[in-house]
Formats: structure tokens, sequence, C-alpha cells
């Protein structure tokens, strides 16, 4: 039934291909941040600086923060000191004591420029910025200064205590442009990933809240504070973000390493002759892409990652690698076995529990006969997936992929379920391996 | 109380009896009231979420920045007073006589650093824009009094406990005291940023004062949880991977905590001994790719058989290459069963051409495969395996990492396994010779032993 390919075969290091197709949101935000940027700058050595040292000082601050710049899990760029400094000269109402007068104009040309110059040394050593993620860092800004500025050169300087009303409206766009931030910034990974734009808005918004809130309060902070302190606080005032800002690169770093050592180690199946060369990591692209496509969490798509990296180790505790590793042809009580054994192996590690189960119960019928009922959307999904990989193996021939298809589609309803084989159908016919 | 030694008793009362004549020395002039309240709810709060970071050795508590920034607002007697109630009225369940030792411990740093504050310039009350920037250096100050007041008073209690020794100064790991020293000074920075912004805009500043704070906390309760989730992950799959044989399971845990032993001895810093220990677990993932009856082979071994034995150091690295952190550990896992006089194998390095790390992992291998029950002899005593050791330290081990495991394994003790016995039905697959032990080469034919 199935041709297997050369046995020596080396797998190609885990490089999943960058789609870059034209996306217009992604151009559309560029030109407008470019606009933005380019048109400020015009205006701002036209007309003059305001005020110079406070927009020097945080001009660098922001370079500073661009400088250091983290990536969150999900290929989510952040500058958090950069955003909260450009919040704060935003809403720099004095400085200690002398009422602040620059526009709305200045702000996003200092900001431009205090973002350009931070990017400037990665681009000198090849490190990409993503081009998006930093135009929404600008429109942001954009977004605040040119609804803030106006309003605060209208209203009198608060007197002592009295900066409730203030207060109230900088939070308030605070969070309202950040909302607009994660919706634009859905749209744009919803376009990526090809997933549902209302999942990717609700995944943005939980993986900016944390940062977000703590960029968005030190912003306000860095305004108030220097009311009082002048410019020199400023410096000692950023360090409880960077301590955040620490904390969130330490956690994008162990998630990523999390995800390379499970991913090296689900090879040992291959190495030990019990799957084909490359099986978990086919598996676990095409399944974590049909998670994707049905619109599935991206909580629930690394639990999926997971669990198909690592849905052959029940085999690791096989006395023989069964036939040519093919899980999809052995016996239904023998792929039960292997699915219990690999199930409480990652039990083992008391924190894969969702993993653990749908790795469990990876090889029942989606009728659901058995005791508990359905199984779980994850592991219908592996099962898709590696009766598809077990069929065409390392094949490209695009006839070999329709006749597999066809023949899952035959045991869909009782074996495979129908929506799965049919999202399958739709990644593999986008983009053919 | 009871159950503390008297040193102990003494040591808590003395230091609650300082704190007490403290507070009731005084003068009570100038202390804000409703600052102190506001300073006090911060204090409680931020106590009751604390939660221990670094392996709860140490632990950094946002409530220190309440502490700082009452030094400011409302003086050395005002933050005396705040430390001790606030630590009284914590959320959490502790005995009263915790409590009671935590608040004079605060109260005490409290009253040095705002008395040291106070000596380099600084003013009670809010800070006024005249203030800066030269406020800061005097508040710099008041932080190092803080946290070296608090270490120290700490430190007596754990010495009357005798929980520590007093170690030399040159056995004192500096690296993770100064990160320590480092984010306390970040949230003593925020005490500072609390004072001004009461200041401005009053209660709100609870608000937005807090929020990073926790977020930060939250950021790092993450990132250790995920660590641990890591370290427990690959350890079950290490497991997972040498099931295979009945008699070396728990090996790699063993080899990894014995690497760990000898990278501490030879006084490597943290983050390299975490490395060793992550190479230890995942030296011998590679012997997957040696076919089950070579492992279980009991005669001589052919020269191809032999060969795929020499092949699992590299198929071991072909697996881990592409985890990033490994880095160094890489070389250890592929050269492990290299020999100093260059007959070891996969490329028959020598000498220091041998990568520390490959260094180390061979000698903890060898001890623990020694020191375990194998099908075909039982477990050696530690003495022997030491003596062993030591016969080939040299031609096939680097001596300084066999002193290195002696010393460590003197000192610390070391738990071998348990002597397993094999099910009697032929369910549990026995390999008949182990190509880690020194001892008992493997056979090859038509050779000298190996």
């Amino acid at each position: 039934m199935t041709i297997r390919a050369g046995t020596a075969r080396e797998t190609p290091p885990n490089t999943y291909p960058k789609r870059s197709r034209f996306d217009p949101t992604r151009l559309l935000l560029t030109v407008l941040a470019v606009g933005f940027a380019g048109g400020s700058l015009l205006w701002t050595t036209l007309t003059g600086l305001v005020e110079p040292y406070a927009a020097l000082a945080f001009g660098v601050l922001i370079a500073a923060g661009e400088l250091a710049r983290i990536t969150l899990p999900g290929h989510r760029e952040v500058a958090p000191i950069a955003s909260a400094a450009a919040i704060g000269y935003t809403f720099l109402s004095a400085i200690g004591g002398v009422a602040a007068h620059h526009t709305a104009w200045q702000v996003i040309a200092v900001v431009s420029a205090g973002l350009a110059l931070g990017e400037l040394p990665h681009i000198a050593v090849g490190r990409m910025p993503q081009w998006s993620d930093l135009a929404r860092r600008i429109l942001s800004v954009v977004a605040i200064a040119l609804t803030f500025r106006p309003f605060i050169a209208r209203v009198p300087a608060p007197p002592e205590g009295a900066w409730w009303p203030v207060l109230t409206v900088m939070a308030a766009l605070v969070v309202v442009v950040w909302l607009g931030d994660a919706a634009i910034a859905a749209a744009i990974r919803a376009e990526r990933l090809r997933t549902r734009v209302g999942v990717a808005f609700r995944d943005e918004l939980r993986a900016q809240l944390g940062i977000g809130t703590a960029i968005g309060s030190t912003g306000i902070l860095l305004a108030l504070a220097s009311t009082v302190t002048d410019l020199v606080g400023l410096l000692a005032f950023t360090v409880p973000l960077l301590v955040t800002q620490v904390a969130f690169r330490r956690f994008a770093e162990i998630r990523l390493t999390y995800l390379q050592t499970v991913r090296a180690l689900s090879r040992v199946t291959e190495v030990g002759g019990y799957v084909e060369t490359g099986h978990s990591r086919r598996v676990s692209k095409l399944a974590t892409d049909i998670g994707c496509e049905l619109g599935m969490r991206e909580s629930e798509l690394l639990e999926l990652e997971y669990a198909a990296l690592m849905h052959d180790i029940g085999q690791l505790s096989l006395r023989d690698p069964i036939a040519s590793g093919a899980t999809v042809l052995a016996a239904p009580r023998e792929q039960r076995r292997i699915a219990e054994l690999g199930s409480a192996v990652i039990r083992e590690t008391g924190v894969l529990d969702a993993v653990a189960e749908l790795v469990r119960r990876q090889c029942e019928p989606c009728s659901g006969e058995g005791e508990g009922g359905q199984p779980p959307l994850g592991s219908r999904i592996i099962k898709v997936a590696n009766a598809f990989d077990d069929l065409v193996g390392e094949s490209t021939d695009q006839d070999r992929t329709e006749a597999v298809l066809e023949r899952l589609r035959m045991d869909s309803g009782r074996e495979y379920d129908a929506e799965v084989v049919e999202a399958a159908a739709r990644v593999l016919t986008r983009s053919p391996r | 109380m009871r159950a503390l030694p008297g040193a102990a008793r003494v040591y808590v009362c003395l230091v609650v009896l300082g704190a007490i004549v403290v507070m009731l020395l005084g003068p009570y002039t100038g202390i804000d009231p409703t600052a102190l309240v506001f300073l006090m709810v911060l204090f409680v709060v931020a106590e009751s979420i604390r939660t221990l970071v670094d392996n709860g050795k140490a632990g950094i508590s946002p409530s220190s920045s309440a502490a700082l920034a009452s030094i400011v607002l409302v003086g050395p007697i005002g933050a005396a007073l705040l430390g001790f109630c606030a630590s009284l009225l914590v959320l959490r369940r502790q005995d009263f006589v915790k409590r009671l030792f935590n608040g004079a411990q605060f109260a005490l740093a409290g009253y040095a650093s705002g008395n040291a504050f106070l000596r380099f310039g600084g003013d009670i009350g809010v800070p006024e824009r005249t203030d800066f920037p030269w406020i800061v250096v005097p508040f710099a100050i008041a932080i190092l009094v803080h946290t070296i007041m608090n270490s120290v008073l700490m430190a007596g209690l754990m010495w009357c406990l005798g929980v520590v020794r007093i170690q030399r100064a040159n056995r004192v790991r500096w690296r993770p005291l100064a990160t320590l020293e480092l984010s306390s000074i970040g949230y003593g920075m925020l005490g500072l940023l609390i004072a001004v912004i009461w200041g401005v805009v009053g209660a709100f500043a609870i608000v937005l004062v807090m929020l990073p704070m926790f977020i930060a906390r939250w950021a790092f309760d993450q990132y250790i949880a995920e660590q641990r989730a890591h370290d427990a992950t690959l350890a079950t799959l290490c497991q997972a991977v040498e099931t295979k044989d009945y008699y070396t399971r728990g090996h790699c845990m063993r080899v990894s905590k014995a690497s760990g032993m000898i990278a501490q001895e030879l006084g490597m810093d943290a983050e390299r001994v975490q490395t060793i220990r992550y190479a230890g677990m995942l030296h011998d993932v590679g012997k997957l790719g040696v076919p089950t009856k070579v492992l279980q082979k009991s005669g001589k071994l052919t020269e191809e058989e032999f060969a795929a034995i020499q092949l699992h150091p590299m198929r071991g690295y072909e697996i881990v290459r592409e985890i990033g952190f490994l880095g160094e550990a890489l070389t250890g896992i592929m050269h492990h069963h290299e020999r100093m006089d260059g007959r070891g194998y996969p490329m028959g390095l020598s000498g220091t051409d041998i990568p520390e790390f490959a260094r180390i992992i061979s000698v903890a291998d060898a001890f623990d495969c020694m020191t375990s029950t194998r099908s075909y002899r039982k477990a050696r005593s530690i003495e022997e395996a030491i003596v062993e050791l030591r016969r080939c330290a040299g031609p096939q081990f680097d001596p300084a990492m066999v002193d290195a495991l002696i010393a460590a394994v003197e000192r610390e003790g070391w738990d071998a396994p348990d002597a397993v016995e094999p099910p009697e039905d032929d369910s549990a697959e026995v390999a008949q010779q182990d190509h880690d032990d020194p001892s008992v080469p493997l056979r090859v034919a038509g050779e000298a032993e190996r």
C-alpha cells in the first residue's frame, strides 16, 4: 500500500516556510506608517522643535526601547519600553512644573525618529524587524497623539489633586487604541495563518493583555512622574517595565526551547526505526494547519502540536518496531495499545495532561463508539493527519495525495471526521507538499 | 516557638525586642496618617500575593517597594511601624512567631534604611520638584541598606537554625546574588515612583503602580512554571527512551545528577551547571538507534555490531542538535565515549582536545554504570567504583574530573539505585553487556578487550 522512501534520508531542519503572500492589510499599514512618519518629520523640520530637551530625552528612551525589542510567543514583536516612552511623551503635559506645548506632529516625529534609530543596529546585523508590527507601534502612537494633544492644549493644566478627569481620558484612550491595535494584528494573523479573524482577535487579546497593560500603565506613569521629577526621573521609572520585559523575554525563550526539545525528542522514534523519517514532524505540521483551518485557539494549537509530535511515542515501549512503522496499517487493538502507552508516558510529566488525553484517544473512531463518546477535536485531527502521512509518506505526488484523500473521505463519518478530512483537503490543495 | 532551638529562640526575641524599642523611642512627629494607611494597604496586598521565585530560596517581593516608599513618605519610624504592623496583617497562612520575626525584620530594615536616607540628605515627605535628580542618591543608598539589613537578619536566623554554614568568600556564588540585588533595586526604585505619584494623584497611584508590578510577577511565575514543565518533559522523555532496557532505568537522571555535581565541584557558573545537567540527561538518547539485538547480545560482538554501538553518540547528537539552548552540551553528548589516550569513539580525540563537558559526562556515566546492577553482575559499592575510577584515571578518564566526582560524592553522598530484579517472565528486556562499563569492557571478536 505504501511507498517507502530511502531510509537514510535526512529530515530537513524544521523551517516552516514563511508565507510571504501579498497581504493588502500589511501594505496599507506600512504605507500609512511611513506616510505619517515622513509627513510629521517634514513638518517638524520646517516648524522647529518645541522643548527640544524633552524631545531628546524621550527620543533616546524610545530608541533604546526599540533596540531592546523582544519577540513574544507566536512571532509577536513588541518593544515595551519604546511603546511606553512614546505613550508617556504623548501624555506629557508638564515637565518639572513647566507646561509642555509640543504638538501631535512633533510627538509622531520624535517617536518615528526614535524607532528608526533603535531599529538601525538590528538591520545592520541582519535582524529585520517584522514590518507590520513596527508599523502598528507607530500607528498606535499616531492615534493617541492626534486625539490627546489637541485635547490637552485646550484644557488648562489641572491643579494639584484634580487629575481625575485627565487620567480617565488617558486610560480610556489607551484601552481603545489597544483594542484597535489588537484588531489589526488579528487581521494580519488570520491572513497569515489562515485562521478565523474572531479567533485570532481573542488570541491576540490574550497574548497582549499582560504586556499591554504594563505598557499602558507605565506610559501614563512616565507622563505623570515627569511633571514632578523633570526628565532625569525617566530612567529610574522605566526600571519596573524593564523587569517585566525581562520576565516576558525569558518566558518566550523557554517556550521556544520547550518546543525545540519536544520536536527534537519526537525524532527518537525515527532513529529507533519505529516510524519513517520525518513522520512526526509532517504529522504535526499538517495537524496544526488543519487546526488553524478549523479555527482552534492558539493554546489548543500548541497542545495539538505537542500531541502530534509525540503521538507515536508509545511505540518506544513496543518490543519490536511494527512493520514499517505505519500505525494506520496495524490492528486496531495494537493501535490502541500504542496510544495508551504513549499517553501514559506523556502523563508522567505531570504537566501535559491535556496532551496525554489527545494522544490517548487519537485512534478512536470519530463516530464515538467508545465509552467516552466522540473523541476531542485534536485527537480527530491527529487521526486524519497520521493516516494521511502513513499512506502518502514523503511523496509529493499530487495524484497520490488526491487518491489518499479520496480513501479517507470514503471512511469519513465512521472512522474519520468528515469536517477534518475536508479541512485537510483544503490545506493540501492550497499549499501542496 | 517551642520547635525552635534555643539559639534561634534567643535570636528571634532579640530582634523583636530591638524592633519594639525602636518603635517606642519614636519620634512620631511629621507622619502623614493617610499616607501610612495607603502604604500599609499596598504592602499587605503585595505581600499576600507574593510567590517565591528562584527555587523558593530567596523571595523577592513587590512589598519591598511599599516599604521603600514609606521611607520617603513617612520616615524611618513610619517605615518601622509599617513593616511591623503590615507583616502581622498579611493574609497568608503563617504562624505567629514567623509573622512576628518578619515584622521585626522589616521594621529594623525600614528604620535603618530610613536613617541612611536622612543621613545622606533625603527629606521626609512627598518629594518636591527641586529634590530631583539628587534625591536618587540617598534613595539608592537606602535601598542598599534595606536589602543588606534584611539579608543579614535572615542569614542570622538561618545560622541559628543551623540551616546554612558560613562559606568562604570564594565559594559564595556571586552571580545569583547580583541578580537578586539588581531586581530588588528595580522594585526599590518603584518605591520612589510610588512616593512621587502619591504626591500627584493620591490614591489612584495604587492602581497605576501596582499594575506593572503584578504583571512582572505574573510573567515571572509563568516563566518559572514553563521552565519546570520543560524540565519535567525532558526528563520523562529521556526515561521513556531507556525503558527498553530494564537495568538502565533512571540511568539518565543519575548521570545528569553526577555531571551536575562534578561541574559544581569544578566551580562552573549556574548556567553551565544547568546545561551539563541537560547534557547528562540526553547523553544516551542515541542508543535507540542501536538495534535491540546488539544491545542484548551476550557473546562477543562482531565488528559491525561494535560499529553500531560506536555510532550512538553521533545518533544522539543528530537528534538533539536542533535544541538551541544546548550549545556546549552538544559536544558533550557527541564525545562522551572518547578516552584520554585517544582510543575512544566516535572520533578518537585525546587529552584536552576532548570537550570539557564530554570528559565530565564520561566519568559520571561510568560511575553510575558501576554502582548499578547489571544482568551479568551485581552493583558494586561506591568504594569499589571509586577505586576503579582511580585506576582508569589517566588513560581513560580525566583525573581532574575523577577527583571532582570523588570529592563531591564524599561530601554530598550518593544514592545508588536499588538493586533491581527483572520480572520472572520474559517481558522485560535486559542487556547482556554494557558499553558504559569500564570494568567489564565490550568483547569484540578478533580483538583485544576494549
